[in-house]
């Protein structure tokens, strides 16, 4: 059996050493390594956006890259965007715009959203909508997630 | 899901001989393999994780005008390039019509080339299938195939090629550029990929060992007249039923001096015909001229029980996209009809 190997992942501002089999998705070493339960396995498959991260400031699918393949890397997972008591503005705007229903499609639809914004690329409704698109809300929050996601673009949640 | 190993090289010779031998797998982004390993389509005995190879992450211009994409390069960094938007803004919009952020993010040029189809028989391990299992049958010829071929197929074989970003270097005229035990070659792109012919577990030419280096472009990008039109049963994320790119440029009076067609989502490659292209040559682009073009493009279109509907959804296609790109502006997000 191939041996583990030994990486380093910065999660959320703090250095974590793990020993992984090459075959761990980056996904099941947040969630089983290291507890981090946050973010959610959906599809498992790249078809459903739940399981996204944001990786050296970029939005990734978590399900999709094997946990050596980041070994040095980056990692913001749900559990590092906002505390409890001090929500990142994205979180107030899925409050006040009732953005979720059962909640499990959310951390991915956080992560996507905060960093949507801070590519800058996207200005327009249908814009946003279509930079969206890969985070699937099978509870029908979609409306108000971009409505959420634009008020926050609009400078409307400081 | 099989045990594999992993091995990350930092060199393109490390990357040839680390692949030699046992069944091995280049790792892009992975967001096809991976995908095919989960489902037991792909049992790769090694990994050989390429993203430490800087050589091949580049973007480069070339003597003489053209282009070099690194193969390594991500289909989002590739698409959002100043040069590439501002050169070959077919590519980008293309590219950006497929997948979603966190897939691009991810997904390299070189693996893009190289994804396999999604017939829903391909995808079942359980079910009979002549790429995966030669000679054991296609069940799509006579079952669901609504997304499958209408041109190219073969009695073996009536996949299609899913790629929206290969749509665009067929009508750009790339050149593929791999090297291997053998040394290094260049691959016209509308022979990169294959038909399925007898053989339709080989997908395309490039040869065991073979890595793609970076994928070349011409000079000539069609920046003034161009569109990617993409039709689907979703309004983003999914593939194509039928998908157009086109770019031409238009002489003095307002005729075309060059045309380039490639449909998606028609056949086992992105769908060419260069005599359909040379019949709009000092015409006006207008829709007498583009329904000349598409007749001849979609010559020999045979469809099945389920997609019988992509010949005339084609043809349509073929005119909004040659009357969009007018005009490139009005093209929208997703590559959805715009005028």
């Amino acid at each position: 059996m191939p041996s583990p190997h030994n990486i380093n992942l910065t999660i959320n501002g703090a250095s974590k050493q793990l020993s992984v089999r090459p075959w761990v998705t980056l996904l099941d070493a947040l969630r089983h390594h290291l507890e981090l339960t946050g973010t959610k396995k959906g599809c498992d498959h790249g078809q459903c956006g739940a399981c996204t991260v944001i990786c050296d400031g970029e939005r990734i699918l978590s399900c999709l890259c094997l946990a050596v393949m980041k070994d040095g890397s980056s990692i913001t997972t749900i559990e590092g965007i906002g505390q409890p008591g001090n929500l990142h503005p994205l979180q107030e705007a899925f409050l006040e715009h009732d953005a979720y229903q059962c909640g499990y499609c959310t951390p991915g639809q956080i992560c996507s959203g905060v960093a949507l914004m801070k590519e800058g690329r996207a200005n327009t409704r249908e814009e946003v909508k279509e930079l969206m698109s890969g985070n699937l809300c099978r509870c029908g929050a979609n409306t108000n997630i971009i409505d959420a996601i634009m008020a926050v673009k609009d400078g409307e949640h400081e | 899901m099989n045990d594999f190993n992993y091995e990350k090289v930092t060199g393109i010779d490390a990357a040839v001989s680390a692949a030699s031998g046992a069944s091995r797998s280049f790792l892009g982004g992975g967001t096809n393999l991976l995908d095919l390993w989960k489902y037991d389509l792909a049992h790769p005995e090694k990994l050989v994780d390429l993203n430490g190879i800087d050589e091949l992450k580049d973007i480069t211009e070339l003597p003489g005008g053209g282009l070099r994409l690194g193969a390594l390069v991500t289909n989002n960094d590739t698409a959002y390039h100043p040069v590439v938007q501002e050169r070959y803004p077919l590519l980008s919009r293309t590219i950006l019509a497929g997948a979603t952020p966190q897939i691009r993010n991810a997904a390299t040029n070189g693996g893009n080339l190289l994804q396999r189809t999604r017939c829903y028989y391909f995808y079942d391990p359980d079910s009979p299938c002549n790429k995966r299992k030669p000679g054991s049958g296609c069940p799509a010829r006579d079952g669901h195939n609504r997304m499958h071929a209408i041109l190219g197929h073969s009695e073996q074989c009536i996949a299609v090629m899913p790629s929206d970003m290969c749509v665009a270097l067929a009508a750009l005229e790339a050149e593929v550029r791999v090297t291997g035990p053998a040394g290094e070659r260049k691959i016209a792109f509308a022979d990169f990929h294959r038909l399925p012919g007898d053989h339709p577990e080989q997908d395309n030419t490039l040869g065991e060992n073979e890595l793609i280096l970076s994928i070349d472009l011409p000079p000539r990008g069609f920046a003034a007249h161009h569109t990617y039109l993409k039709l689907r049963d979703r309004l983003s994320y999914a593939f194509a039923l039928v998908s157009v790119a086109i770019g031409y440029e238009l002489d003095d009076e307002g005729r075309i001096s060059v045309a380039r067609i490639a449909l998606g989502g028609v056949a086992h490659k992105p769908w060419r015909v260069p005599a359909a292209e040379d019949l709009l040559l000092g015409r006006e682009p207008n829709d007498t001229s583009f329904a000349l073009a598409a007749e001849a493009l979609l010559a020999g279109s045979q469809g099945f029980e389920h997609n019988t509907f992509k010949t005339d959804l084609a043809h349509r296609a073929i005119l909004r996209a040659g009357a969009m790109a007018l005009d490139p502006s009005c093209q929208r997000p997703g590559a959805k009809p715009s005028l």
